[in-house]
């Protein structure tokens, strides 16, 4: 889509990014010059800890992901809301107080201290380098989705202004993920989270909802005077039929009007065609958006409940928490969905309307097909249980998830701090449920990228909310990519020249090849960023989960409660997960649709979330490999 | 990401007990996380039945997250009993200065 600059948002977006990371500057200079990072730490209040805590967790992509998932398939978006925060419940229940006792804080400390084996930290390293990249993309992902609509910029420009900031940012001066800065963004994130659910509730449903001077669009259709495929007649002949398309057992229609040239979609049993919109791409040419260049801004957001109570003409006014879904389930919602067409050179994808009862909106099943009675496959339903399972799984092997429970003076701090993080991250999940349905029935999605859809809601509330929240969500991804890339690959980078390949560096020396890795990656995920670009961001960040669960719980888990590990085992056992669910990542029917511009029946995997066939492989060789592998270890 | 340095905990005498506490938590939890996931796949049509103006697959789903801080805030409370019970113990045997 296009979107104009927008002055006054950019101003305070400039404002608010620049006040974030000035508070952050402040704070980490602070912090330096006080004798060790917690020794002052014991006067912060365990909730202002607990909110940090939730900032650390929460990155801003993951929310835009849900709400754009939710927007344009409902409860299906919340699905990750939920798993991520029973996810929780493994690294809190099962893996933190035991790795504590350890007296370690990281998969790879754990596992360094348990061994002593160069192979093991070299594997541990890799696996902990690829899983943060993968939590790297969705955030760059995530950075151009926000900067398209406030910005007036193209997505490739977001991505590249998170990356230059974050390398300029890594390379001068490192950034401390302070307590106070991440209490900031995580109390902001809830806060306008609950303001922008407020608004909602407020505002009510609509049958064409819009605010002024930006109504939605008023959808078209045609009469037929013959509906049959092959031989469509128009009634009105202002339009000029061009061609009919077959796919998938629909049939589009290409017809022209005022010399643009648009796409319908045919209702054979109504008799018309409904007005879908496209993307036409040709070699040479410019593309064309609803049959003109994107400048000219013909694309237009969608989404709105057709019938609200049966009537289509209907404005409800202020509703409750009750009845937002009560509305929801008796209406009907337009969705969209879209479907690519090839001719001859040109190649077009277009998006048209699935009338869908609300009902169906407010259950699993419209992306993740669920019920065999709506043509899910066997294949379907397994690859829905591996998303739940990888979700469930991935949070406590997540590489800088666990580390701030144990930075804090005392056990019983910690877990109030947890509690406070897990309440309000738990209540920020809920809120997602009502900001996505808010988008899809309020005209705010952007068909090209989902993930705009929270922050166009918040725009439809006033260009100042929108600017805010954006900043806020920006900022966000800014501490999450910086944070990760100095842990990550700073990290990792000293560690393996240090211990794997016993280089000696000076102190200096570190620094530079921590600076120099952190450069390299920042770039790759810039790339890797533009690259998975129409990609929802939660799915992405789904793989990361994945492939967390798979190299790295098996390794925690039986470290922890099975004592005759060996390092073999966890070598095996990390290598198998990681390529092992890369390599089906990578064969996936999903990957070949979004990412190689194939179709998804030609994938080699059936199921695009590995997860459940991945996670117990891992722990499979775990225990083999150890059991084999028991006897050498014992004589070393 | 300058998390600082991890802390030393004092003794702890509760370690065996909060990893047990932590294990049973999680016993409750997950199967009723893995009835949620099954039941969206062997039973839509159940998981669609209407609650008053909601419906099963919301108030499952909203009952998940909250029965999580729920179990989160029991861990709490009784890790903090457990705690408190032990330092009482220590100032009994070797007094408190």
């Amino acid at each position: 889509m296009n979107y104009p600059a927008e002055p006054l948002a950019i101003v305070i977006f400039i404002l608010f990014v620049l006040v974030v990371l000035g508070l952050s500057y402040w704070f980490a200079r602070r912090a330096r010059s006080a004798s060790g990072y917690y020794a002052a730490g014991g006067n912060i209040h365990w909730g202002v800890n607990g909110i940090a805590f939730a900032g650390d967790y929460l990155s801003a992509a993951s929310f835009l992901g849900i709400a754009g998932m939710i927007a344009l398939y409902g409860y299906d978006g919340f699905l990750y809301s939920i798993g991520f925060l029973a996810g929780w419940m493994v690294a809190l229940f099962v893996v933190a107080e035991p790795l504590k006792r350890m007296g370690k804080y990281t998969f790879a400390s754990a596992i360094d201290a348990k061994f002593k084996s160069r192979g093991v930290v070299l594997a541990a390293g890799i696996s902990t380098l690829v899983v943060s990249l993968f939590y790297l993309i969705p955030q760059m992902v995530g950075a151009g989705a926000l900067i398209t609509p406030l910005l007036g910029l193209p997505f490739e420009a977001g991505v590249f202004m998170v990356g230059a900031v974050v390398i300029l940012i890594v390379a001068t001066a490192g950034m401390a993920s302070t307590t106070m800065v991440q209490f900031i963004k995580g109390g902001l994130l809830i806060g306008f989270s609950l303001g922008v659910t407020g608004l909602l509730l407020f505002s009510g449903f609509s049958t064409s909802p819009g605010e002024e001077g930006n109504p939605l669009h008023d959808l078209q259709t045609i009469e037929l005077a013959n509906a049959t495929p092959g031989n469509i007649e128009l009634k009105n002949p202002s339009y000029t039929l061009i061609e009919e398309f077959e796919a998938e057992g629909m049939v589009f229609v290409k017809a022209e009007k005022d010399n643009l040239i648009n796409f319908w979609k045919l209702e054979e049993d109504q008799g018309i065609l409904t007005q879908a919109q496209s993307i036409v791409t040709q070699p040479g040419q410019p593309d064309l958006y609803n049959g003109a260049p994107k400048e000219e801004g013909k694309f237009f957001q969608v989404g709105h409940l057709s019938v609200i109570d049966g009537k289509d003409n209907v404005q409800t006014g202020p509703v409750n928490l009750l009845s937002f879904f009560g509305i929801i389930k008796e209406g009907e919602v337009v969705r969209w969905g879209s479907q690519r067409l090839y001719d001859g050179n040109s190649q077009a994808t277009v998006y048209y309307q699935i009338p869908t009862k609300g009902s169906e909106i407010l259950v699993p099943g419209q992306n993740f097909k669920i019920d065999p009675d709506k043509g899910a496959s066997g294949a379907d339903r397994v690859n829905f249980v591996s998303l739940m399972l990888s979700l469930f799984l991935g949070t406590a092997a997540l590489p800088h998830i666990l580390i701030r429970y144990y930075t804090v003076p005392s056990p019983a701090f910690a877990r109030k701090s947890t509690i406070v993080a897990v309440a309000s991250i738990g209540l920020f999940y809920l809120l997602t449920f009502f900001i996505g349905l808010g988008a899809m029935t309020h005209g705010v999605i952007d068909l090209t990228n989902e993930n705009m859809s929270a922050p166009l809601l918040a725009r439809s509330f006033g260009l100042g909310i929108f600017a805010i929240i954006s900043a806020i969500a920006f900022a966000t991804i800014l501490g999450t990519v910086s944070g990760l890339i100095v842990a990550a690959s700073g990290a990792v980078a000293i560690d393996l020249a240090h211990k794997t390949f016993r280089i000696q560096l000076s102190e200096k020396k570190m620094v530079l090849v921590g600076r120099l890795a952190a450069v390299t990656v920042g770039i790759i995920a810039m790339a890797l960023g533009v690259a998975f670009k129409n990609m929802n961001v939660s799915f992405l960040v789904g793989w990361a989960f994945t492939i967390a669960a798979s190299a790295n719980l098996p390794a925690i888990i039986m470290i922890l409660f099975w004592s005759k590990v060996t390092a073999k085992g966890v070598i095996a056992s990390i290598a198998v997960g990681l390529f092992g669910s890369l390599v089906m990542i990578l064969l996936a029917p999903e990957t070949f649709s979004q990412v190689y511009d194939l179709p998804a029946s030609s994938a080699p995997m059936p199921i695009s979330q590995p997860a459940i066939i991945s996670v117990p492989l891992s722990f499979l060789t775990l225990v083999a490999v150890s059991l084999l592998t028991k006897k050498k270890d014992e004589v070393e | 990401m300058g998390h600082g340095p991890s802390t030393e905990w004092k003794t702890e005498k509760s370690g065996a007990f909060k990893s047990k506490l932590g294990l049973i938590l999680f016993a409750v939890f997950t199967p009723i996380y893995l009835i949620f996931v099954i039941m969206s796949v062997v039973s839509p049509t159940f998981m669609a039945s209407d609650i008053g103006p909601l419906n099963l697959s919301i108030v499952y789903g909203f009952g998940l997250i909250i029965l999580a801080v729920i179990l989160a805030v029991i861990y709490n409370h009784i890790c903090s009993n457990k705690e408190k019970g032990d330092d009482a113990c220590e100032e009994t045997e070797e007094g408190v200065e």
